[in-house]
């Protein structure tokens, strides 16, 4: 009991003092916020007829369906029997909104996600079921589900249905990351988390993170396949991102201020928990390094003439910045959350275990997995203009 | 393919493996979901009856009330009155339905007092705590304290 102690400071409740939310659930709106990001980016091509993000469009949808696929897992990690996530669709909850998750995210990862990516990519896999042998070519005609018709009519339908599906996927994508803020923001126990702008903030940040991410992701493909980068694109991008970024930092300092205003009866504890235990991942990570600082670089790019080569070391820069303020922010929310006492009058620590179920080492790999799922995705489906034999340059 | 399904036959069968996969969930949910799940609550209303079906393991108060009135006595006024005797007796039916043939093992205080009165930083104040080895040197606490009346007066 000594050693939880030595952890508090002040007057802890008893069921306050250990932290029953570590980094996996951190991790987990996280990675969200990079799915309805990713496919909010994704729709400015479709829905808005952006064409200068278009060599984006294909690698935003499979960097959400990567990170889609993962989002889940923080969750059963940190909850144990995950044979039992099933009963979540079988004998559905309706008055939990946690519960109700199960069907957002089945919606969103079926309806959504595969079917827009099966019916833009349904040429090309075609294309490939009639250029492969072997093993492939069965996964490609599965894929295809055995039908090889891609007659300019059947492709019009699909680009038509694909644009429907997006427009429906729009909101999905709202209602998939606005959940998870919903689901702090309803907390009402919680004055950190009790906020009806929590789901707006995290929307506007998961979409901050999407954008960001698609961009490394873009940068990196690019250098790894050895091809100019379109920069057109990139500046594009760079530009969607630091309006997003504006209004995500506007939402988020209206947030602050709001506290500061109302003051009420937390304000105190919680004030001093940012100015004490949570300054470095809230003021020095979160709003200097990993909000002013991109804000500003994406902002001199807008106002400034530069060097392809400044703009694309600023784009990368910035990225990686606004990605580490993004996770900086739900490592914020869902561990500050829990760092006071609902008496005001104490404060915790949170300890991270290394190789344990809920440890770093689970975390670090369930932030690497996505990316192993993604290259497989990419080799799978290249998002890319592929040579073909006898049929030339297609996709 | 022919007729109207000419350029959609391949939205039709997606629209197949949709229906497919709609199906077969609603089928493995058939098989799956208990039968009376939903009945009263968000639980399968045969636990109920399952829990009725388990036996009984606590007597209750007022039966050992009934035989123990020197114990009734000895606990009016005092700050375990209101404690219930199978708090620290455990379950005693079988006690209580045979009771000279079932004899339950006396307590041993120095398990069952610290359980609550070691001092411990998150009980209130007013409750009675203490740091039983300085306290008693190790004695057993019934030396100077009476389980049903602890008070010394």
């Amino acid at each position: 009991m000594e050693s939880v102690l030595q952890s508090v400071q002040g007057f802890m409740y008893p069921n306050e003092v250990e932290l029953q939310w570590g980094i996996l659930i951190v991790l987990y709106p996280f990675t969200t916020g990079l799915v309805a990001g990713a496919f909010i980016l994704a729709s400015l091509e479709r829905v808005f007829n952006v064409e200068a993000v278009k060599p984006t469009y294909r690698l935003a949808l499979l960097t959400a369906l990567a990170f889609l696929l993962v989002a889940p897992l923080p969750l059963q990690l940190h909850l144990g029997h995950p044979e039992r996530s099933l009963e979540m669709y079988l004998t559905p909850h309706t008055e939990s909104a946690m519960a109700m998750f199960g069907f957002v995210y089945l919606w969103y990862l079926m309806v959504v996600l595969v079917l827009e990516i099966w019916l833009d990519y349904r040429k090309d896999i075609v294309l490939m079921w009639r250029d492969s042998s072997g093993p492939t070519r069965w996964l490609y005609g599965a894929m295809a589900l055995w039908s090889d018709n891609i007659s300019p009519a059947s492709l019009a339908l699909d680009d038509r249905i694909g644009r429907a599906l997006t427009v429906i996927g729009i909101p999905s994508a709202f209602l998939l990351h606005g959940y998870v803020g919903f689901i702090f923001g309803s907390v009402k126990a919680n004055p950190w988390w009790s906020t009806p702008l929590m789901p707006i903030v995290f929307l506007f940040s998961a979409i901050v993170s999407g954008i960001a991410a698609v961009m490394l992701v873009y940068m990196v493909t690019a250098w790894w396949r050895e091809r100019a980068f379109d920069m057109g694109c990139l500046d594009t991008v760079a530009r969607y991102l630091f309006y997003a970024f504006l209004i995500d930092f506007s939402l988020e300092m209206l947030d602050l201020i709001h506290r500061i205003y109302e003051a009420d009866e937390s304000f105190r504890a919680l004030d001093f928990m940012v100015h004490t235990r949570l300054y470095t991942s809230q003021v020095l990570v979160q709003i200097l390094a990993g909000t002013i600082v991109p804000l500003g670089m994406l902002g001199l790019t807008q106002l400034v003439q530069m060097s392809e080569k400044a703009r694309r070391r600023i784009y990368a820069m910035a990225g990686v910045l606004t990605l580490i303020g993004v996770f900086a922010m739900r490592w914020n929310v869902v561990i500050g959350g829990q760092l006071f006492s609902k008496s005001f009058l104490g404060y915790t620590s949170y300890k991270m275990n290394f190789a344990t179920r809920e440890g770093l080492l689970p975390a670090i790999l369930l932030l690497i997995l996505p990316f192993v799922i993604l290259a497989v995705l990419i080799r799978l489906l290249p998002p890319w203009k592929v040579q073909r034999r006898g049929a030339g340059v297609s996709g | 393919m022919s007729g109207w399904l000419k350029d959609k036959g391949h939205l039709a069968r997606m629209a197949g493996l949709f229906a497919f996969g709609i199906t077969a969930f609603l089928v493995f949910r058939w098989v799956m979901v208990p039968p009376g799940f939903g009945l009263y609550g968000h639980y399968r209303a045969g636990a109920l009856d399952d829990a009725r079906a388990r036996p009984l393991q606590y007597a209750g108060r007022a039966e050992c009330e009934g035989c123990h009135t020197d114990i009734v006595e000895a606990r009016q006024g005092s700050r375990h009155a209101r404690i219930g005797c199978e708090a620290c007796h455990g379950p005693l039916i079988k006690h209580a339905q045979a009771p000279t043939e079932i004899k339950p093992t006396r307590p041993d205080g120095r398990v069952l007092c610290v359980r609550c009165h070691e001092t411990n930083p998150w009980k209130p104040k007013g409750f009675p705590q203490v740091k039983v080895a300085d306290h008693s040197d190790n004695g057993p606490c019934t030396a100077c304290h009476k389980a049903h009346a602890p008070k010394i007066s």
